[in-house]
C-alpha cells in the first residue's frame, strides 16, 4: 500500500523570523514583509527552497525577519551573491530584498547586468527615496530640491527613474507596488515569484522618519493602478516606457512590463540542463580528466 | 644540472610568435625533453616586442635559464636587441631579405634564409616562420617526420591544404638548412619520457577542475585570464558553471553565492581586481562560506605593467579586508603546483570555513613547463568538512549554523533542507544567526564570536606543514624565497656549487599560516640568509620580520618587471659573501 506523505500546509506562522522586525513604527517595510509572507503562503513554496538575500539597510535586515534561507550580504551586493545562490541550484526560489540605496547607489552596476542576464529571481526593492540606516542622506531616488543631511539645502542631483532604467537594461518582469496597498502588493509579488526570468519589483516604502516628503499621504492619493486601466497592455514595451515616465500628480504602480518568450540564465546555460550545479559528483568525469591531460601530450 | 638548450624567437606582436612556440614545445616535449617557455610581452595586440624563449633538455627545466643557443628573430628590432645573448656556438636564423644581421660574438653562426626565393610569400604571411622553423630543427638534429606531425595537426583544424603549404615551406627550409648551415655540435637528445606541457593558467583552472570545482566566474584581467579561457572552452565538458561577471566585485560575491549553495566555487583575478574583492574576503570569512580567490599578480602598483611578473601583492593579501578574520594563503613554487594546490587549499577552506587565498605571479601564469602527466591527478581527495546536506535526524528548529565549537567551526547546512532555515550574516551575528549589530549589541556575544572564528587558526596551522629545508644542512649560504622563485633559486644553487660555495634554500609555499617557530628552527645554524624576492621592498622579508623578528643578512630583490635569472642569484650571493652590499638588485639584460 503506497503512503502518502503529506507536506504540512505553510502558513503565516510558519515564516515569522527568530526576531522581530526593529524597524521604526510605520515604516513601509512592515508592509512589505507582511506582503511577502501572504505571497508566499498562497503560492505554498516550502519555506526550505527559499533563499531570501539581502544586502545592507534598513530594509536589507529582512531575511532575518522571515524564515526562510537567508543571506545577509555586503551593502550593494545582494544581485551578484543571489546570482551564485540560483545558479549553483536553480530549484531554490530566490528573493532579494533591499533599499534604494544599496540597489541604485552602491549596487547599481549589478542591477544593469543581472537584469541583462536575465537570472530567474525576484527582485523587490523598498524604495524610501532616502538612507535611513545611516540617519538620512540623500538617495539615488531623493526627489530634486529634497533637504536632507547631506543636501541641506536641497538635493541639486536629478534621481533616477528605476522603472525605466529597468525596462531599458531589458527586464522580463517590470513592476511597482506601494506598501499602501497590500492586496495589489501581495498580487505583484506573486506575480513577480512565478515569473521566469528576473522580476523587478520597486515598492513604494515610505521612510517614517527622515523622508517627510514622500509619506503615506503624500502617494495614497497619486497612485493609480495599470490594472484598473483596461487599456493598458503590459506586453507591449514602448508603453511600458511611455508609462513609466508619468510623474507628479499621478503616479502610476502595477505591473509595466512582461515578457515570457527569453530563457533565464540557467535555461540557457547548457550544463544546467536537467541538473542543478549541486548534483553534479565531486570528481569530473575520468574519460573528460584524461582528454585533458591528452590534450597537452 | 644538465645540458639545456634555448631558443629566443622574437618579433612585434601580431609577427605569429605564438605559433612556433607552441610547435617547438610540442616536439621537445614527445621527444621525451623537459621544457620551459617564458614570454615576455606588452600590453599591446599589434606591435611592440614580443619574445619567447623556449629552454629544453633531458633534466628538469625550471626556469628561463641564462644562456641562449638559437635565435629567430622576425624583425630587425629582436636582431638589434637581441643577438648579444648568443655566445659561442650559437646559431641566429634570419629572413635576408627583410633583416640585417647584426655584429654577432665571435663563433657565432649567422643563417641568413632567402624566404622570397623558398616560398610564396605573397600567399603565405608567415612563410619566413615556417621556413626557421624547418631550418632549426634540422640544425637541432631532429628528423623532419616529427616537424610534419605537429604541423598536421596545428594546421589541420584550418584545412588539410593549409597543412600541406605549410609542411611544404617547413621542408624547404630544413633541406635548406641541412645543405648550407652547420649543425649544433650536440644533436638534440631523446628519452622514453611522455611529458604534459602546461601553463601556469591552465594548471591553475585544472587544478580548480580536479577539486571538484563547479562554479568558476571571472572579469578578464591579465595575467590570470587564461584561467578563464581555461574554464570557458572545457566548462561544459567538464560539468562546470563558468560566468563572466560585470567586475570583480560581482565576481567574488557570486563566487560566495554559489558556495552558500553548496558547491565549491573559484574565481581569479591580479592585484587590481583582487583590491576590488577585498571587502567580500570579510564576507566569506564573517559568514563562513568558504571560496578559493587566486590571484595572479603583475607589475603594480595601479594599472602597473600589466604583463609583467612581479610578487608584490604579498601585503595587500595579508591585509585584504577589515577586521581581523582568520584565512589560508598559499604561493604556489611551479607551475605543476598550479594545479596541487587548488585541491588542497580547497580541502582547508571547506574544513575551516574560511577564504583560501592563492598567491600566484604572471611568471607561472603565463610561463609553461612539462609535467609528469601523472601529478595532474583528476581524482585527488576531497574533504568538504562538516556539512548538513540531507534531513536526517535533526529536531526542527534546534539548528544553529553558527555554533559555538572547541574548533570553532560550526557544521554548515545549505539551503534546501527542511528544519535547518537560518541566515548567514555579514553582520556580527548570534549562535544563530541573529544579528547582534544594531539593537541587540552584546559586547559577551561578540567576544565569543570573534574568538570562536579565530580559533579555527589553530586547527589551520595543524592542517598545513611548515616548509622544510631543501640542499646541504652546512651550507655556505641559506635563500629564502617563496612561490614562484622556486625553480630559479634551485638553479642558481647549482651554479653556486659548481664554483665551490654550497648554499640551502627554505622555499615557502603556505604564506598563512607560517609556521614562524619552525622557520626559526630550520634558520638557527644558517651561517648567512638571504632573501630572494620579485619585489621593491622586500614585503616577505618585511611579513617575516613581523612574525617571527627574524632579520635577514641580505636581500636580492628584483621589480623591472621580469622574473630572476639564475646567474642574477649567483652574482648577487658572490657579491654579497665578499661583504660589498647587503641588498642586490640585478640588472636585466635581456632588454623587453
Amino acid at each position: 500500500m503506497a503512503t502518502i506523505v503529506e507536506t504540512p500546509r505553510l502558513t503565516m506562522a510558519d515564516l515569522k523570523g527568530k526576531v522581530d522586525p526593529d524597524w521604526c513604527p510605520g515604516c513601509g517595510d512592515f508592509g512589505v514583509l507582511a506582503a511577502v509572507q501572504k505571497a508566499l503562503v498562497e503560492l505554498q513554496i516550502p519555506n526550505h527552497q527559499i533563499v531570501t538575500v539581502s544586502g545592507i539597510g534598513c530594509s536589507s535586515n529582512f531575511p532575518g525577519f522571515i524564515n526562510t534561507y537567508g543571506m545577509h550580504t555586503l551593502h550593494g551586493r545582494s544581485l551578484p551573491v543571489a546570482t551564485g545562490v540560483k545558479m549553483a541550484n536553480h530549484e531554490l526560489t530566490v528573493l532579494v530584498t533591499g533599499g534604494d540605496g544599496d540597489g541604485f547607489g552602491i549596487g547599481g552596476n549589478h542591477f544593469t547586468h543581472t537584469i541583462r542576464k536575465n537570472v530567474d529571481l525576484t527582485y523587490i526593492v523598498m524604495d524610501n527615496q532616502i538612507y535611513g540606516l545611516t540617519t538620512g542622506q540623500t538617495s539615488p531616488t531623493s526627489r530634486l530640491g529634497m533637504k536632507t543631511k547631506s543636501s541641506p539645502y536641497g538635493n541639486i542631483e536629478a534621481p533616477i527613474n528605476p522603472i525605466t532604467m529597468a525596462l531599458a537594461a531589458g527586464a522580463t518582469f517590470v513592476a511597482r507596488g506601494f506598501s499602501g496597498e497590500q492586496k495589489h502588493l501581495t498580487d505583484l509579488i506573486k506575480q513577480a515569484i512565478q515569473h521566469k526570468g528576473f522580476s523587478f519589483l520597486d515598492v513604494f516604502s515610505p521612510c517614517v522618519t527622515y523622508n517627510k516628503d514622500n509619506t503615506f499621504q503624500w502617494f495614497r492619493p497619486r497612485v493609480k493602478k495599470l490594472e484598473e486601466n483596461p487599456d493598458y497592455d503590459s506586453t507591449n514595451w514602448l508603453h511600458a516606457i511611455e508609462k513609466s515616465t508619468m510623474w507628479g500628480e499621478e503616479i502610476p504602480i502595477g505591473k509595466f512590463f512582461e515578457r515570457t518568450d527569453l530563457p533565464s540564465l540557467h535555461e540557457a546555460e547548457p550544463v544546467t540542463q536537467g541538473r542543478t550545479m549541486l548534483s553534479y559528483p565531486l570528481h569530473i568525469d575520468s574519460a573528460a580528466a584524461q582528454s585533458f591531460i591528452d590534450e597537452l601530450m | 644540472m644538465s645540458k639545456t638548450f634555448t631558443i629566443g624567437i622574437g618579433g612585434a606582436a601580431g609577427q605569429g610568435v605564438a605559433t612556433p612556440g607552441d610547435i617547438f614545445a610540442k616536439i621537445f616535449s614527445r621527444r621525451g625533453l623537459h621544457l620551459n617557455a617564458y614570454n615576455a610581452y606588452q600590453s599591446i595586440i599589434r606591435g611592440g616586442h614580443t619574445f619567447l624563449m623556449i629552454r629544453t633538455g633531458p633534466g628538469p627545466v625550471a626556469n628561463m635559464g641564462d644562456t641562449l643557443e638559437l635565435l629567430i628573430p622576425l624583425n630587425q628590432d629582436t636582431m638589434d636587441r637581441h643577438l648579444q645573448l648568443l655566445g659561442p656556438g650559437g646559431a641566429c636564423i634570419y629572413n635576408a631579405d627583410t633583416v640585417k644581421p647584426g655584429q654577432a660574438a665571435e663563433g657565432v653562426q649567422l643563417c641568413p634564409l632567402p624566404v622570397s626565393t623558398l616560398a610564396d610569400i605573397s600567399r603565405n604571411k608567415v612563410a619566413q616562420n615556417t621556413l626557421a622553423m624547418g631550418a632549426a630543427l634540422s640544425m637541432m638534429g631532429i628528423g623532419f617526420n616529427s616537424l610534419e606531425n605537429v604541423i598536421t595537426e596545428q594546421f589541420g583544424k584550418k584545412a588539410a591544404s593549409v597543412a600541406e603549404e605549410n609542411i611544404a615551406v617547413a621542408r624547404a627550409g630544413y633541406d635548406y638548412a641541412t645543405q648550407n648551415f652547420k649543425p649544433f655540435a650536440t644533436p638534440l637528445p631523446m628519452t622514453d619520457n611522455k611529458y604534459a606541457v602546461v601553463s601556469g593558467n591552465s594548471a591553475l583552472a585544472m587544478g580548480g577542475a580536479a577539486a571538484g570545482v563547479k562554479f568558476y566566474c571571472a572579469y578578464p584581467m591579465s595575467p590570470s585570464t587564461g584561467v578563464l579561457h581555461w574554464f570557458a572552452a572545457n566548462g561544459r565538458k567538464a560539468g562546470i558553471m563558468v560566468r563572466q561577471v560585470e567586475d570583480e566585485i560581482g565576481v567574488v560575491n557570486m563566487t560566495i553565492g554559489a558556495a552558500q549553495a553548496g558547491v565549491r566555487a573559484m574565481c581569479a583575478t591580479s592585484g587590481g581586481g583582487f583590491a576590488l574583492m577585498s571587502e567580500a574576503l570579510g564576507l566569506s570569512a564573517m559568514a563562513e562560506i568558504p571560496i578559493v580567490v587566486i590571484d595572479c599578480q603583475r607589475a603594480g602598483p595601479s594599472t602597473g605593467v600589466p604583463t609583467k611578473t612581479e610578487q608584490g601583492d604579498l601585503w595587500q593579501m595579508l591585509g585584504a579586508a577589515f577586521g581581523d578574520y582568520p584565512r589560508v594563503i598559499a604561493a604556489p613554487v611551479d607551475i605543476g603546483d598550479c594545479f596541487t594546490l587548488i585541491p588542497e587549499i580547497f580541502n582547508i577552506a571547506d574544513k575551516f570555513q574560511v577564504p583560501g587565498l592563492v598567491l600566484c605571479d604572471l611568471l607561472l601564469s603565463e610561463g609553461r613547463l612539462s609535467v609528469e602527466p601523472k601529478i595532474l591527478d583528476f581524482a585527488p581527495p576531497i574533504d568538504r568538512g562538516e556539512m548538513i546536506t540531507s534531513p536526517n535526524g535533526h529536531a526542527e528548529g534546534g539548528y544553529k549554523r553558527y555554533l559555538i565549537t572547541e574548533s570553532g567551526v560550526s557544521p554548515r547546512a545549505i539551503p534546501g533542507i527542511p528544519g535547518y532555515t537560518h541566515v548567514v550574516s555579514s553582520d556580527e551575528h548570534d549562535e544563530d544567526g541573529v544579528l547582534i549589530s544594531d539593537m541587540y549589541t552584546n559586547a559577551t556575544k561578540r567576544r565569543a564570536m570573534m574568538e570562536k572564528r579565530m580559533r579555527k587558526e589553530t586547527g589551520i596551522a595543524g592542517a598545513v606543514p611548515p616548509p622544510r629545508l631543501q640542499g646541504p644542512e652546512d651550507a655556505d649560504v641559506t635563500l629564502i624565497g617563496w612561490g614562484s622563485t622556486q625553480g630559479v633559486i634551485e638553479e642558481a644553487r647549482a651554479q653556486l656549487a659548481e664554483q665551490g660555495i654550497t648554499a640551502n634554500q627554505l622555499q615557502i609555499r603556505w604564506l598563512v599560516p607560517l609556521h614562524g617557530e619552525a622557520i626559526l628552527d630550520q634558520l638557527r645554524n644558517a651561517k648567512r640568509t638571504i632573501i630572494v624576492e620579485n619585489n621593491y621592498s622586500g614585503q616577505f622579508a618585511r611579513y617575516l620580520r613581523s612574525e617571527t623578528s627574524f632579520v635577514a643578512d641580505g636581500h636580492i630583490r628584483k621589480y623591472d618587471g621580469e622574473p630572476f635569472m639564475p646567474h642574477h642569484i649567483v652574482e648577487a650571493v658572490r657579491e654579497q659573501l665578499a661583504g660589498d652590499t647587503q641588498l642586490s638588485v640585478p640588472a636585466h639584460e635581456i632588454m623587453v
